[in-house]
């Protein structure tokens, strides 16, 4: 444990990729690549069947990879981005998934979001929530003690 | 790609995101085995990306979008390296806990690239 800890000097204050912060940022860029490789597919194949959820799936993949930078960086600004990036997915991830179950006919082809995300193990639901507990446990001015 | 070949790869993906979750939580930084693991799981990745570009041509085709498959498999080659690389970066225990997230997500895109190869009804 404390040969781990002095392994790693460069703990920055107001850094919140300590400790387990590291797996979340993993998990977000993970989720970032294919959400973004997915749009990618469904925007140049078949654009046209779906626009208004292959649009969701690029702002969706988008999102994800702004709020896997803004858990990385430092600082004050980033800390509100994470914040807004986080809430805006987990509202998508409510919303959306509400009305693909209320109103399939809306959402005939699936975004990231339809069913809360049940097309990636409903990881794009739980993902903000523990994002939000990390950001709330992890404020800059505090983050030294916290890490 | 060959079908039998992408559970063994499901499989041994699994068990190396097991073995790195289970070593990263008792507080091993990345070795040998935890970055062999994850070798081995990009290993695999090469020979079915070998296998899906060779299959076409003995009458074995994608049912579903090629391109799809194409984005799911250099992703999935993508992320081992990435998770390798992190843990030469970090030299925490967290990042064998990455590299058994990596692990785990390569076996989810392996099984996602078997349906869109086997079972794609579009």
């Amino acid at each position: 444990m404390t040969d781990v800890r002095s392994a790693r000097p460069e703990t920055r204050r107001g850094w919140r990729m300590s400790g387990i912060g590291r797996v979340l940022v993993a998990v977000y860029g993970v989720l970032a690549l294919a959400a973004l490789g997915r749009s990618f597919v469904q925007i140049v194949s078949k654009f046209d069947e779906a626009p208004l959820a292959y649009t969701l799936s690029a702002l969706a993949a988008v999102v994800y990879v702004v709020a896997t930078i803004a858990l990385v960086r430092s600082g004050r600004g980033w800390y509100r981005i994470a914040w807004a990036t986080i809430l805006f997915e987990f509202a998508g991830v409510l919303v959306i998934g509400t009305l693909s179950i209320v109103y399939p006919q809306l959402f005939p082809h699936d975004t990231v979001w339809s069913w809360f995300g049940r097309g990636y193990l409903f990881i794009p639901l739980v993902l903000p929530l523990l994002g939000m507990w990390w950001l709330a446990t992890h404020r800059p001015d505090r983050a030294a003690d916290a890490a | 790609m060959i079908e039998w070949f992408a559970w063994v790869q499901v499989a041994v993906a699994v068990a190396a995101g097991l073995l790195c979750l289970v070593l990263g939580f008792a507080r091993r930084v990345p070795n040998d085995l935890t970055n062999g693991a994850l070798a081995l799981v990009e290993l695999l990745l090469v020979v079915q990306l070998v296998f899906a570009i060779a299959a076409p041509a003995f009458g074995n085709e994608a049912t579903g979008s090629v391109l799809e498959f194409y984005v799911s498999l250099i992703s999935a080659l993508l992320t081992p390296p990435a998770a390798i690389f992190w843990g030469l970066l970090d030299r925490t225990r967290w990042s064998t806990v990455v590299l058994g997230v990596a692990a785990l997500a390569v076996a989810v895109m392996v099984y996602r690239m078997l349906q869109i190869w086997t079972v794609q009804q579009a």
